[in-house]
């Protein structure tokens, strides 16, 4: 099984997400953003980072990247694509994701320990979860505060479009407490909170962000 | 060279809380007649020949604006 991990110039998370994937199982494949080439990738991981320094938008420019065009055609087809913060931003940017992602509604940066709840245990990332289940992972962001237009978010709300919500506080002012997003066919998932940084005891404030990189296994080999 | 500029707005429905900050300050400083701001950017485009508004539309909306959260304004060169 072979994960792709792409790089973009501003991307900081990518060593960490490489790592979370080798944790889980799977062979974490480098792919760089200005290349046309998926190196026969079974899944992409979007990093977190500050790609093109957030010049623009958040992830606007990143989400042009000549690689983009390859992720965008291989997750219509179905590709399991991850985007974590800066590659939730690019995610959505590049028309994957509904929604957008916009200066944090207190201005501030926030970076703590945060729960989440996982509303949707049946896509390609959250499979080894239940619904309903609560985890602790990091978030870390300025740009994190999820929007869309109020008749928008009912639809998505009526799709069950939501993946994940903050619980026990909002850390960005998003409405309806939305953390992460998921595709239509549940393949596409973006999250701003850090699973990749809560995979082992030594660094993460839990081992409780495993399972987005496990999930992935299952919904490779399931296809 | 003749420029086009375009102008980029959070559509009304997004709030915008640098424009609130910025309210707050202008509060404090004693301008109380302000009563909203919102804030925007605002590019210009030095362009060569005559492009053409479908093109520049496109890059107004496919790159220097998100539509789902902004709206854009177009200002072409005089004719």
């Amino acid at each position: 099984m072979r994960i792709g991990v792409i790089t973009f110039p501003g991307s900081l998370d990518d060593v960490d997400a490489a790592r979370a994937v080798r944790l889980a199982g799977a062979e974490p494949v480098a792919l760089w953003h200005a290349d046309h080439d998926l190196r026969d990738v079974d899944a992409v991981v979007l990093p977190g980072g500050f790609s093109y320094g957030d010049y623009l938008r958040a992830g606007a420019i990143a989400a042009r990247a000549p690689l983009m065009q390859d992720v965008v055609d291989r997750a219509r087809q179905g590709m399991p694509v991850l985007g974590i913060c800066n590659g939730f931003q690019v995610l959505c940017e590049a028309g994957l994701l509904p929604g957008a992602l916009t200066r944090n509604s207190h201005l501030h940066f926030r970076n703590r320990d945060q729960r989440l709840r996982i509303e949707r245990a049946d896509t390609a990332w959250t499979s080894a979860y239940t619904s309903g289940q609560e985890i602790v992972v990091p978030v870390k962001n300025g740009e994190g505060r999820y929007v869309a237009a109020p008749d928008e978010l009912e639809r998505l709300e009526g799709e069950g479009r939501v993946a994940v919500r903050y619980v026990g506080g909002n850390p960005n002012g998003s409405l309806r407490d939305v953390a992460g997003v998921t595709s239509e066919d549940g393949r596409v998932v973006g999250l701003m909170p850090h699973p990749e940084h809560a995979v082992e005891d030594l660094t993460g404030p839990s081992t409780d962000g495993l399972g987005f990189f496990t999930s992935v296994l299952k919904a490779v080999v399931a296809a | 060279m003749p420029q086009v500029v375009v102008d980029v707005v959070l559509k009304p429905e997004i709030s915008d809380p640098q424009g609130q900050a910025v309210l707050g300050a202008l509060g404090r400083l004693g301008h109380t007649q302000v009563t909203g701001v919102r804030q925007g950017k605002h590019f210009v485009l030095d362009v060569e020949g005559t492009p053409s508004r479908e093109e520049l539309e496109q890059i107004a909306e496919t790159l220097l604006a998100n539509p789902v959260i902004e709206d854009v304004e177009l200002h072409l060169p005089e004719a």
